[in-house]
């Protein structure tokens, strides 16, 4: 097991300096921060002294070293615009940002887990076809066309909700809410979809046969079997909570991680993107690691040995 | 060994219809059959003549596409329509069911001792140390060596027969007064099969339990069986003692099966297949079924299905030219 | 003159890990360990022998689909060329195989006309007007209709779909036809229909087929040798009727009881304690002797050698002549 992880982890490492790397070179070759954060009209000398001040006038593979230095020792370089450290402004809208998510992704599971449980045993049947549709629909509407129509809704019309902005306790709810749609309707589709598998199989038969009541049946042999597939994209879903409400964040002006990103991009502010992107792909890489894991607890099948030909 | 006091399970007119969406397809048109007690009855047939399908619509176990008719009695009751919650007490009960691949019968996250534990808990109330007791008394029953730790194990963990032997003491968990095997041993290995198959008749011996071997080789149903029903597309084409079969086939689908087994002693002969292919149940001709593989047919063979006759005291043909 | 197919000493190891991965030690799995058989043109070997025998490991072999570890394949003389080579492609012309599930060996989407032309396409061979009536012939000679040609296998029934498999192998005038229990997945009706094609083939043909199965019965109507195996390794070899009617090894004479029949009286049945071992634990001497009624000491120390017994047979076994 210990070798197990200790690759595991070493593949992370190696998956994390791929995205820096790719992320640094990208956002070095595709603009001048000068330009932007000075903005154009300023004059040359400043420019240069801004260039020479952050170090963007040495070669690019010197600065990529000298970048990977820093970030061994925990210093991942200072915001081009205020000069604060970049962690610590990532850090600072982390709590923003998982306000939302973590909320959306209990709503995700609370409600996408269990339609598609229903949908599976009553296949065929009205409420199984209606869960669908609304599925479908909830996963090919782009969030913030969807997070449009809700403001439209329930703030424009009814008046009930905030639609911008962090202030009250109920500004959250929308943001949620919109998060939350897309992903309970493909959770609720895959889940319908690893049940129906796992109905069909000839164990189901032979608990029925067995004489065990059915709900028995799905609550004890069914489940289990079906979580396992289930977890895949639940893990991934984990794996999104940090980045994956940029667009949210961005129509609703919630201060999380997703609006320091997009205008961090726009700015060619490089610490403080290619900090977001660490911390992005450290935590895929980590829920990636514990969906493997918790694969081998959940089916026992996974935990044995193998062969090679010679 | 009691004398047997007359039918245990009694099928009348048992049809099974199912619901494909776009249309109904009959899949059993009729079947009777009778069960006494401690006999061994033998069901043969190819793929698709409904043999399965006529014990998993007698313990209601088909699904909610499918409309069951006519009449499976047990005791006094009528199993057809019954509750649910009626069937789930018969089920492992009174009639327990054994099925083809073993390894993909048991669930493949649970332990063998859970799965044995939760039919011993289900029938006999057992829980704790005294179902641990009773599972270990089982597996040995059932000639499982090292019985403790398999209750640890889990299906990967064992063959393919092991398994099957598994299957078996969790049928006899629940003291069943039948045990339905279906293609108990058509994937494992012939000297398995030959372990399983000697098991099954031990059992037998010992409990008085009654046995449908359902199996597409007239050879396993020879050896372990007294009487034998030959299906053909949802019918039962002839029903007789297991000897009458092999020295006096009466219909020319079994005399057809026959002919087309090459044996293992005596001389090599040609092989006579039978000719054409097993009809669709969606596309059956009309009149007797077999008629157009027949080589004994007349006009009239494709007029009706033929009615069931008895042509002994214990041998019944569905054929109007035996 | 020299066999169509020679198969000296093959064998094949894998390693393997025992227990948990990461930890376990490292273990050799031999499939199969020394088998050596010969196949003459228009003659049939019949391999037979329970999960975990390494039959299936053999046909592989023979056709160089899998690297041997040890010992020679030689077709016609010559050596069997290492796979993927173009020397190697030459002649698998002339070895095709025959697989269980014919609906698995069938590509779903293509139609059967263009399946059974495909390996007249793969070794460019004619145009596709030959191709095509040479595709025609073919299903003719299996017992097909021209209007099959534009069907898909998904429409045709199990026994239809193993002659196109039939077809599309013997396209390329193969001498030699590896089948891997190319019957059992069929009913019963239809598996008569099928050995009686490859019986009229063979003689019209000329074909030579090494069949594996585990039907014993079917492995008797068409074979002109059979040859047993257990745990990678032949324990008896020999004319098929001989063999079943007084099998002389003890594998082999529960093998023959095992067969569920009719005719019980006739023959006792002997049932072998125990599983088939697992191939990692072959048990040292004879591979065969912890589930053996006969065994002494020497079977438990000195693996025994495939020798010929007095009536032309060759059996693994220490003590053939006594239990015969």
């Amino acid at each position: 097991m210990l070798r197990y992880l200790a690759g595991r982890l070493l593949r992370a490492i190696l998956t994390i300096f791929l995205v820096i790397t790719f992320a640094f070179f990208v956002l070095h070759l595709s603009g001048d921060p000068a330009m932007m954060i000075l903005s154009a009209d300023a004059p040359p000398e400043s420019i240069k002294a801004f260039r020479e001040a952050w170090g963007l006038d040495r070669p690019l593979w010197q600065q990529f070293l000298a970048y990977l230095f820093h970030a061994l020792q925990g210093d991942l370089g200072n915001s081009m615009r205020d000069g604060r450290p970049a962690i610590q402004l990532v850090l600072e809208r982390v709590p923003a940002t998982l306000a939302i998510t973590v909320p959306a992704f209990a709503l995700k599971l609370l409600i996408g887990i269990p339609a598609g449980i229903y949908a599976a045993l009553h296949r065929n049947s009205l409420a199984d076809r209606l869960t669908m549709m609304v599925s479908v629909a909830g996963f090919t509407v782009p969030s913030f066309v969807l997070a449009l129509v809700l403001v439209l809704v329930f703030s424009v019309q009814l008046g009930w909700l905030p639609s911008a902005g962090s202030d009250s306790a109920t500004s959250a709810i929308l943001p949620i809410v919109t998060l939350g749609a897309a992903g309970a309707a493909i959770l609720a589709r895959f889940t319908r979809s690893a049940m129906l598998e796992v109905l069909g199989q000839p164990y189901i038969r032979a608990a029925s046969a067995k004489g065990l009541q059915w709900r028995k049946v799905v609550v004890e042999h069914a489940l289990p079997n079906a979580a396992i597939p289930t977890t895949t994209i639940v893990g991934f879903m984990v794996g999104t909570l940090i980045a994956g409400a940029v667009v949210v964040e961005t129509v609703f002006a919630w201060p999380g991680i997703g609006r320091l990103l997009v205008s961090s991009v726009s700015n060619r502010d490089l610490a403080v993107v290619q900090a977001i992107l660490l911390l992005v792909a450290a935590t895929m890489v980590t829920s990636n690691i514990i969906v493997d894991v918790l694969y081998g607890w959940l089916d026992p099948r996974l935990r044995r040995g193998g062969s090679r030909g010679r | 060994m009691a004398e047997s006091t007359g039918a245990l399970v009694s099928l009348q007119g048992l049809t099974v219809d199912f619901d494909t969406g776009k249309r109904i397809v009959r899949a059993l048109h009729g079947i009777d059959l009778e069960v006494r007690r401690g006999e061994a009855l033998g069901l043969v047939g190819e793929s698709g003549c409904g043999k399965s399908v006529t014990w998993l619509a007698a313990l209601g176990l088909l699904g909610n596409r499918a409309r069951i008719g006519g009449e499976v009695r047990l005791d006094d009751r009528n199993l057809v329509g019954a509750p649910v919650a009626e069937l789930e007490r018969v089920r492992g009960r009174r009639i327990a069911m054994i099925f083809q691949d073993p390894s993909s019968s048991l669930n493949p996250v649970h332990r063998i001792g859970r799965q044995l534990g939760e039919a011993l808990r289900l029938h006999r109330g057992l829980d704790g140390k005294a179902a641990e007791a009773e599972a270990r008394r089982l597996l040995d029953r059932v000639h499982i060596a090292d019985a403790q730790r398999r209750l640890g194990d889990y299906p990967h963990e064992l063959s393919g027969g092991m398994n099957q032997r598994v299957m078996i003491a969790m049928a006899l968990a629940g003291q069943p007064d039948l045990l339905i095997a279906d293609e108990p041993t058509t994937a494992l290995d012939a000297t398995v099969q030959a372990q399983i198959l000697e098991l099954l008749g031990e059992i037998r011996r010992d409990s008085g339990m009654a046995l449908v071997l359902i199996s597409h080789d007239l050879g396993v149903v020879a050896e372990n069986t007294d009487r034998v029903c030959v299906m053909y597309a949802g019918r039962i084409v002839e029903d007789a003692p297991i000897d009458t079969v092999f020295e006096e086939p009466a219909h020319p689908y079994t005399r057809g099966l026959l002919a087309a087994l090459p044996e293992l002693d005596g001389p090599r002969r040609a092989l006579t297949p039978i000719a054409g292919v097993v009809p669709e149940p969606s596309n059956l001709p009309p009149g007797c079924s077999f008629a157009p593989r027949c080589e004994r047919r007349i006009e009239a063979c494709e007029a009706a299905p033929p009615p069931s006759t008895a042509l002994a005291a214990h041998h019944r043909v569905a054929c109007i030219r035996a | 003159m020299t066999a169509l197919l020679e198969v000296s000493n093959l064998s094949r190891i894998y390693d393997v890990r025992r227990g948990a991965w990461p930890f376990g030690r490292l273990a050799a799995l031999h499939a199969v360990d020394g088998v050596s058989f010969d196949l003459a043109a228009g003659r049939t070997l019949g391999l037979v022998g329970e999960s975990g025998c390494g039959k299936t490991t053999t046909a592989k072999l023979v056709l160089g689909l899998v690297p041997a570890t040890g010992g020679e394949v030689r077709i016609g003389g010559e050596s069997l060329p290492a796979a993927g080579t173009p020397a190697w492609r030459a002649l698998r012309r002339r070895m095709q195989m025959v697989y269980q599930d014919p609906l698995g060996a069938l590509d779903r989407r293509l139609s059967v006309g263009r399946q059974v032309m495909e390996p007249l396409a793969i070794h460019d061979i004619g145009n596709p007007a030959d191709r095509r009536e040479k595709a025609l012939a073919m299903l003719d000679a299996v017992g097909l209709a021209p209007h099959h040609f534009d069907r898909f296998p998904h429409e045709l029934s199990g026994g239809q779909r193993q002659r196109i498999v039939l077809a599309r192998a013997l396209m390329l005038d193969p001498q030699l036809l590896v089948c891997d229990e190319p019957i059992s997945a069929l009913d019963v009706s239809i598996q008569a229909q099928v050995v009686n094609l490859l019986l009229a083939l063979q003689q019209k043909l000329g074909l030579a087929y090494l069949f594996i199965s585990h039907d014993l019965r079917m492995v008797r109507q068409v074979s002109h040798q059979v040859a047993v195996m257990y745990l990678g390794r032949i324990v008896e070899q020999g004319d098929p009727d001989r063999l079943f009617a007084a099998p002389a090894h003890p594998y082999t004479q529960a093998l023959v009881s095992a067969i569920p029949t009719h005719a019980r009286a006739k023959r006792q049945r002997v049932v072998l304690p125990g599983e088939p071992p697992n191939p990692v634990d072959r048990p040292a001497g004879c591979a065969f002797h912890p589930r053996c009624r006969h065994a002494v000491a020497r079977c438990r120390v000195e693996t025994p050698e495939l020798r010929s017994l007095a009536d032309g047979r060759r059996a693994a076994c220490h003590l053939a002549e006594q239990i015969a």
